[in-house]
């Protein structure tokens, strides 16, 4: 047995050695770190609103991601917290899926903030979780993500999903017509499939498209992953072998779906991108491949979040309007970015 | 019979046999000795048969595809380049399967492979990555794939943990890694070798097929022509018969890791080439589409018994389908259904194959004999 011992003595050392080794060449060779983007927050400068006021504790959560556009909804929402001399942010991680979110929420409400502000996994999953906070006396601010019952939230702050394929949609209509194409093959690529943003994004695209006497002629979903929307925009292109329009929902995915672009060699055809991130933005500004506009989700709705919680916490309201409380719910247009107009969206890009 | 089974199984068990992978004892032991079956009913015909049941397949399928659209399957410079396609959509799934092949012979299974894609894939586009050219992105892929295998195999094979379980602790972890390192971003490369692979076409055929065809080759004569194949197929049919025949088990383990990690880090390259990025969430589940063609392709999932080509036909199988499915532009779902179904159906053939049918008919016309 003395075998035994001194056997795993030795295997101890070598793991140990093992993951001390790991260790340092990890650190070696990781640096990678980003800015936050300035751009994407308010500046707390002038007058009125901007002023200083009563102090504000601003409790956050948002789904730990994996994808470029939830990683700006944080940073931005943290980046916008920094700007205000007055407003303190608890950030805490959500976790994987709802009910680590809810417990992760329960530790956040016995601390009393303000305002909470919450992009939830799944809106209808943490209703009650927004009930009870609104109950105890806690201004919820959704983001994005709408929970099914009035009474659980104060301020409901989203993207517009179906707009983003009416835009979509108007955008490649009106190109198309000016361009005098009759019968036109249109390509759709969406996000994951399942979900149902992807589903809003391509009902208001076919509807619209539909009232304009076109249709979608292929769609093949991707994961909003650019490895998957390079093997989705591949299939479509052996499935049309002549494309004149196509409709990407996701920028991410869409430098896959432009290195397939490059790949196929085809160059016959226009495309619309979705969310606007920095890169399509400057591809767009450059004008120098297939992709001609995008049509905007931005997560800077995570630093107006972060902006009107704070308003609602010092019992203000948008000193543009009238009303003397902040409205209960705001949807972002989706705005068409093109060539003319990108240098204005460039520092809204994640 | 009763002579010839004792000194068939030790044989097989030290692994001399490279070609003959065991059928069910009980059945060789039943029916008539291995000498007197021809080539297609004996064992070693067995890979070639089943090869041949998946290449009826893709002609099943190639014929639907002729059926459902005519007009494109009527122009042949169509066709040619949906066939290099589809053998491109099979390249980098294709890799790893080769490595997850000599796992599963081995005995044990991966699931981490898609994470280790994913984790080289980040290491090697990073800014301090990509600022050392594409010699140092290469390098990094592959050494970030082999050592992360190893780390499997050392946690198996000398840290006795399960291979389900070590692979699946190394399949969260290494995502979770990578999405770390990439701070949860896409991230672009902008080397123009790299980024040149996947656009890269030799004599009309894409650089990618031959990176697949050389790893297959290369496999194929691993595992059937050396020393090291043979003694995969013996620990994954008998590690206990291996190590008595004197075979270094928990080396030989480690180094079939090391192997598949090795096979993600070159998987990892193509695939940051065709998407020209790499992020966390890539290369998505692709540990069920390398077991699933391993499976499809004749491995048996208990090891001891796979061949390289079947597992190749397997990949080859799933990607026509998903070409099949995105030509008539029919629902990613429908296209899930149907390759589940071929996975329960391919392992439904190979226990009711036409080899041990006969056998299975011989062997009850005999009880009923006797």
């Amino acid at each position: 047995m003395t075998t035994q011992g001194r056997d795993l003595s030795r295997r101890r050392l070598l793991f140990g050695g093992a993951a001390l080794s790991a260790g340092v060449v990890l650190a070696g060779c990781t640096s990678n770190e980003q800015k936050p983007t300035a751009a994407q927050t308010k500046a707390a400068a002038t007058g009125g609103n901007s002023e200083p006021g009563k102090k504000v504790t601003i409790g956050f959560s948002a789904p730990a991601a994996d994808h470029g556009w939830i990683a700006a909804i944080t940073s931005n929402a943290k980046a916008q917290a920094g700007a205000y001399s007055d407003v303190e942010l608890k950030s805490v991680e959500a976790g994987a899926d709802a009910a680590a979110q809810r417990a992760a929420l329960s530790t956040l409400l016995s601390q009393k903030p303000d305002v909470i502000v919450l992009l939830p996994h799944d809106g209808k999953e943490l209703n009650a979780f927004g009930l009870e906070a609104m109950k105890a006396g806690i201004p919820v601010v959704n983001l994005d993500r709408a929970f099914p019952d009035a009474r659980a939230y104060r301020l409901q702050i989203k993207g517009d999903n179906y707009g983003m394929g009416v835009a979509a949609a108007t955008y490649i209509a009106e190109q198309l017509k000016a361009k005098g194409v009759s019968n036109p093959v249109i390509g759709e690529i969406p996000g994951i499939d399942s979900l149902e943003l992807t589903q809003e994004r391509s009902k208001g695209f076919a509807d619209t498209l539909a009232s304009y006497g076109l249709k979608v002629a292929n769609r093949r979903p991707a994961e909003f992953t650019a490895d998957s929307g390079q093997q989705a925009a591949t299939g479509l292109f052996q499935a049309l072998p002549k494309i004149d329009a196509l409709w990407n929902h996701d920028d991410d995915q869409g430098i896959g779906v432009l290195a397939a672009v490059n790949q196929a060699n085809r160059k016959e055809f226009f495309m619309v991108g979705g969310a606007g991130s920095k890169k399509a933005m400057e591809d767009i500004q450059a004008d120098n491949t297939v992709l001609k506009a995008t049509v905007t989700y931005s997560p800077s709705m995570a630093s107006s979040a972060i902006s009107l919680a704070r308003l609602i916490g010092q019992n203000k309201g948008m000193s543009d309007l009238v009303e003397l409380q902040v409205p209960k719910e705001i949807v972002l247009a989706s705005e068409t970015i093109t060539k003319e107009n990108a240098s204005n969206y460039l520092k809204l890009g994640f | 019979m009763s002579e010839t089974t004792p000194t068939a199984a030790p044989e097989r068990a030290a692994g001399l046999p490279a070609q003959s992978p065991p059928v069910d004892r009980a059945e060789t032991a039943k029916s008539d000795a291995p000498a007197r079956l021809s080539w297609w009913r004996g064992d070693g015909g067995e890979g070639a048969r089943r090869n041949l049941g998946l290449l009826a397949t893709l002609l099943v399928l190639v014929v639907i595809g002729i059926l459902t659209r005519p007009d494109l399957y009527g122009n042949a410079s169509w066709v040619w380049g949906n066939t290099l396609t589809i053998l491109k959509l099979a390249s980098v799934v294709g890799v790893v399967t080769v490595g997850m092949t000599f796992v599963i012979i081995g005995g044990g299974i991966d699931l981490s492979v898609g994470a280790i894609v994913a984790l080289a894939g980040v290491w090697c586009t990073t800014v301090a990555t990509q600022s050392y050219g594409a010699g140092g992105m290469i390098f990094s892929a592959l050494t970030v794939g082999l050592a992360v295998g190893l780390v499997n195999g050392l946690l198996i094979s000398y840290g006795r943990l399960v291979p389900f379980i070590a692979t699946l602790a190394m399949m969260v972890a290494a995502r979770g890694l990578a999405a770390e390192i990439s701070d949860k971003q896409t991230q672009v490369s902008n080397d123009t070798f790299i980024n040149g692979i996947a656009s890269t076409n030799v004599l009309g055929i894409p650089l990618l097929v031959y990176i697949l065809a050389a790893v297959v080759v290369a496999g194929w004569v691993l595992l059937n022509r050396t020393t090291f194949g043979r003694r995969t197929v013996a620990v994954g049919g008998n590690p206990e018969a291996a190590r008595l025949a004197g075979i270094n088990v928990r080396r030989h383990t480690l180094l079939l890791y090391g192997l598949s990690g090795l096979c993600c880090g070159i998987a990892a390259i193509m695939l940051t080439s065709q998407a020209t990025s790499a992020q966390a969430a890539m290369a998505n589940l692709y540990e069920l589409d390398a077991i699933a063609a391993a499976i499809i392709g004749g491995t048996l999932l208990s090891g001891g018994r796979g061949t390289i080509v079947g597992s190749l036909l397997g990949v080859i199988i799933f990607s026509t389908i998903t070409n099949l499915f995105a030509i008539n532009g029919l629902s990613t779902e429908a296209q899930n259904m149907v390759k589940g179904g071929i996975i329960v159906a391919a392992v439904l053939v190979q226990q009711v194959q036409f080899g041990s049918l006969t056998q299975f008919l011989r062997r009850n016309r005999a009880t009923s004999t006797t």
